[in-house]
């Protein structure tokens, strides 16, 4: 059975910690069509967390057409995730990685690397605005 | 459709002599939610709570439970509300199993196997007095009963500030099994804000007597942004209401409450996360008319 895990200091809020863990196995192969997701109370229990918040990301991933619940059963995977994003994604994370390396080789410290991601996405925003 | 409520308060306020504990309280809260209740020591949150399970009577306005005055003390009332005060009050010279005895004649819900099954699991023994246990397992025997009780309704005030670690996991953990299955509203009065987040769905902060903000979690999260600004840029100049403000030599630190969130090409946006959010109102002052309310001596 799929188990979920929290991040209690990552500041995302923990109903889509666990709809962005069951996208990403998806995406992973670790959930695959038909298989089933632990009741809320298992994870509510498990986690110690709030049944709401699991019912919550559990109506999301339905919303999604990721997941369903069959009555008096559970909660089942019934979607994949398409790859084409998968492809583009795969190919867009080599050409990070060769990024991040010429960064390291530059030697940029990761402080200096994350102020620089944070300041070309503001800059690419304050175009689209501008 | 329309949604039950558990909890219904209006202009819920509460007198000490002539210092108000609890003043202008106005929220509701739909059932099936678990409420964190958040403020510092003497901020009036067992005067809420107090208030709320009908142990005391209101000064003005008024509290309703399941759409009824929380001190009808009828016995269907009664059996509605399952309250864990802080001091977790038993009596000393009972035995456990006197204490469940007296849970079972007194309760008509009363679930006899979860508080046997309870009891055993944490191997508290039947036969002792609850003075000779800890108290770790006197809290543990108090939440025994409060669940056993079967109540829709659950109030806990600083439920778990005598546990170990994981003795308060395992006590959380149990009430969340209970929210899950039986779909009870709880109420949760903690100073633990970073374990509050995954356990509650709605938050009420109170400081001063005052009601500072109230509503699901995740709707008062999408509402607040942290911004980055320029030193210079006026409160005034702002979107929504200013919160919380920390200034720099160049740049100063926002806590905005504004829906839609604000975009600005000079300011950086960010979420804001739970704990920033309740720190942020803690700090906040309440209106200057208001003395301090000192924590009172209740029953």
């Amino acid at each position: 059975m799929f188990r979920f895990r929290l991040d209690g200091s990552s500041g995302v809020p923990p109903y889509l910690q666990l709809v962005h863990q069951v996208r990403q196995s998806l995406l992973l192969g670790y959930l695959r069509e038909g298989d089933q997701l632990p009741t809320v109370k298992d994870v509510a229990s498990d986690l110690t967390i709030n049944p709401n918040t699991v019912v919550k990301a559990y109506r999301q991933l339905e919303h999604e057409g990721l997941a369903g619940g069959r009555p008096g059963q559970g909660t089942f995977i019934t979607g994949i995730l398409t790859q084409s994003p998968h492809d583009a994604s795969a190919a867009l994370r080599l050409s990070l990685e060769q990024w991040f390396r010429d960064a390291e080789r530059a030697g940029l410290s990761e402080d200096t690397v994350t102020a620089l991601i944070a300041v070309v996405r503001h800059d690419m925003r304050k175009e689209k605005i501008g | 459709m329309t949604e039950v409520q558990a909890l219904r308060a209006e202009g819920l306020g509460k007198r000490y002599g002539h210092i108000w504990g609890l003043r202008d309280c106005t929220f509701t809260i739909p059932a099936g939610s678990v409420v964190g209740l958040v403020g510092p020591n003497g901020a009036g949150k067992t005067t809420m709570l107090a208030l709320t399970v009908g142990l005391l009577a209101p000064t003005e306005g008024h509290v309703e439970v399941f759409g009824e005055p929380s001190r009808a003390h009828t016995a269907g009332t009664l059996a509605r509300v399952s309250y864990l005060a802080q001091d977790h009050p038993m009596y000393g010279s009972f035995t456990v199993a006197d204490m469940l005895h007296l849970g079972a004649s007194m309760n008509p819900a009363w679930d006899r196997p979860l508080a046997e099954q309870r009891v055993d699991t944490l191997g508290i023994p039947l036969k002792r007095k609850i003075k000779a246990l800890s108290g770790g397992q006197q809290a543990q025997v108090a939440l025994t009963m409060a669940l056993a009780k079967r109540a829709p309704l659950m109030v806990l005030d600083e439920p778990v500030a005598s546990l170990d670690p994981i003795a308060r996991l395992d006590f959380m953990r149990d009430i969340m099994a209970a929210a899950a299955d039986k779909a009870i509203t709880v109420i949760i009065a903690s100073h633990v804000i970073s374990e509050l987040e995954r356990l509650c769905d709605w938050l009420l902060v109170l400081t001063e007597g005052r009601l500072q903000l109230a509503g699901p979690i995740d709707d008062l999260r999408a509402g607040h942004r942290l911004l980055t600004v320029p030193r210079q840029t006026a409160d005034a100049d702002l979107p929504g209401t200013v919160i919380a403000r920390d200034d720099s030599d160049r740049h100063s630190t926002v806590l905005v409450a504004a829906d839609p969130p604000p975009q600005h090409p000079q300011w950086v946006v960010e979420p804001v996360s739970f704990e920033q959010l309740v720190l942020a109102y803690l700090r906040r002052r309440s209106a200057p008319d208001l003395v301090p309310a000192q924590k009172a001596a209740i029953g």
